[in-house]
């Protein structure tokens, strides 16, 4: 009973240490690999400072769209956004496409890349949460 | 006393900085410029400040200017700005109209305004604007948050001309999707991608009314009747991602350069070519566009098009036009073109461009020469990356020959004037 403690114990420990050792790395791979989905697919329009435009495209930076729901943020992705948004006061009305034919694994690394750019500090996106959210939306 | 000395200069330095922020044009920039680079013998006041999105604006017979703004500023959506001294700084400034818009003229006893859906009359007597005698003259014209703003003109036989902006890049079957094949036909053309043509004098007009002028045009924000000649011309936006969309057919460079933005002279019937035709910089045509086959080399229908007078560098975003007939600025500004360049962000990560008001030469109704920049320095010094402090959208022709601009960033108004 109590070697089991132990070893449940020790693999917990293995565990946060896989975790801290392995997410730093993790989040720069991703980072870097985003780092190119979003050069290309993003930054026209929301600028190479994730600023965005004035009255066309909003800012990426620190708002609750980018750092908050995971699954919303990658519904944006999914479903494009054609709507009038407000942040911080101003509006913004410029119309974005859906980027569904992105991989899961393209959508999740420019979404970890956009979490953690321009000031942002967010969790990771793994390709599995892109690929409930696919099911999710489609319901 | 050398403490108190540093002190005192301390306090001297962040006296000015802190006000230099507050007046830094008139301090530290040529005051005769009001912070602009103009040509020689040009001059520049701030006529106002601070109006918030100031759009289009224009100026009556006595000097008053009106100006609508895109958003409300304490519940108004038009400002009258009044010099009565005519020192060039406007020293009143009174609000009416509760709805946004880009869209005004005035004449001696009539103003127009535009909202995103229509157009409004009033009425003026001595100088005064009768807010009850508001009319919508146009009404229901497409809104879809996309190249929304209806910017108006007049010509001299009762018509005004109302622009509606294609909701829409290339007509795409979904909107800026990459990959998703143009429209053929295009159905939007129907109701938007065209100037409407209706009458001054007639209430409650709508497209049933009206006369589908011109077509063909994506979005038209800067159009001005042009007397000497008596046509309407217009200067479109031109379409967006070529790069992006495309990169086996345009480099980045290539991307930020096309396609051109073009200045048409829009006789009634004319058909620009959108969403089918783009002018290319580089190969100096219009020319298919991808999404409807383009390759960078193929014409098409495009031949059959009307052709621009006048091309400028892509994403540039032409917001005013004006033609100048007055009599204060030099001979070779008569009859020529201003045009207000908004400014890009479809040329990132090239460098932003535009952020100034250029002059067109012109002879008989044609373009004679190059372009120029006439008015420049609204960007500040972040302007390749966009954070720019003002983005010149309006222009208007005082009485006296003076040249108004309008930013609809912080909603800046300027008085430029000449003298020997």
């Amino acid at each position: 009973m109590k070697s089991i403690k132990i070893l449940m114990l020790l693999s917990l420990m293995m565990a946060a240490f896989s975790f801290t050792s392995i997410a730093q790395p993790a989040l720069t791979a991703a980072k870097t690999r985003g780092k190119i989905v979003f050069t290309t697919y993003c930054m026209p329009c929301h600028q190479a400072d994730g600023n965005g435009v004035p009255n066309l495209n909003p800012p990426l930076v620190k708002t609750s769209y980018v750092l908050g729901d995971k699954t919303k943020l990658i519904g944006i992705l999914l479903n494009g956004l054609n709507q009038e948004i407000e942040i911080n006061g101003e509006t913004y009305n410029g119309v974005m496409a859906s980027h569904d034919y992105l991989t899961n694994q393209e959508i999740a690394d420019v979404l970890t890349y956009v979490r953690n750019s321009f000031g942002n500090k967010a969790s990771l996106i793994i390709p599995q949460d892109v690929k409930l959210a696919r099911v999710a939306f489609k319901k | 006393m050398k403490k108190s000395s540093i002190l005192l200069l301390i306090l001297a330095v962040c006296f000015v900085s802190a006000f230099v922020v507050l007046d830094k044009n008139n301090l530290f920039k040529t005051s005769e410029t009001a912070g602009l680079q103009l040509p020689q013998g040009f001059s520049a006041s701030i006529f106002y400040d601070n109006l918030g999105r100031a759009r289009h604006l224009s100026v009556a017979p006595n000097g008053d200017v009106y100006v609508k703004l895109s958003k409300l500023k304490e519940g108004k959506g038009i400002y009258r700005l009044r010099d009565a001294n005519h020192d060039g700084i406007a020293e009143t400034a009174s609000g009416f109209g509760n709805y946004i818009g880009t869209g005004i003229v005035v004449t001696p006893n009539e103003l127009f305004a535009s909202s995103d859906n229509g157009v409004f009359k009033y009425k003026i007597t001595n100088n005064e604007v009768d807010t009850t005698s508001v009319l919508p003259i146009v009404k229901g014209l497409w809104n879809k948050r996309q190249h929304e703003s209806k910017s108006i003109t007049l010509d001299n036989k009762g018509n005004i001309y109302v622009n509606i902006g294609a909701p829409s890049n290339m007509c795409q079957v979904e909107d800026r999707k990459k990959g998703s094949p143009g429209q053929m036909p295009c159905p939007i053309l129907d109701s938007a991608g065209g100037i409407w043509q209706f009458k001054t004098d007639k209430a409650n007009q709508s497209y049933g009314e009206g006369l589908r002028y011109a077509t063909g045009l994506r979005n038209v924000v800067g159009l001005d009747w042009n007397t000497e000649v008596n046509d309407l011309f217009v200067m479109q936006h031109g379409r967006d991602m070529l790069f992006q969309f495309y990169p086996e057919m345009f480099t980045q460079q290539q991307g930020a350069e096309n396609p051109a933005e073009e200045m048409f002279r829009i006789p009634k019937g004319a058909d620009a070519g959108w969403p089918y035709c783009y002018f290319d910089n580089d190969k100096k045509q219009k020319l298919l566009n991808p999404e409807y086959g383009g390759d960078r080399s193929k014409v098409g229908d495009c031949a059959t098009k009307t052709q621009s007078v006048m091309q400028f560098p892509g994403h540039m975003a032409p917001n005013g036009l004006v033609f100048y007939t007055g009599k204060q600025f030099p001979a070779k500004y008569k009859n020529g073109a201003f045009i207000a360049f908004h400014g890009s962000w479809n040329r990132a990560p090239e460098p932003q461009e535009g952020y100034y008001v250029v002059f067109v030469p012109f002879k008989n109704g044609k373009p004679e020469g190059k372009w120029e920049i006439f008015a420049d320095g609204f960007a500040g010094p972040n302007k390749a990356t966009g954070r720019v402090d003002y983005r010149p959208c309006g222009l208007a022709q005082g009485p006296d020959g003076a040249l108004y601009v309008s930013d609809d960033s912080k909603g800046r108004i300027w008085k430029i004037t000449y003298q020997n």
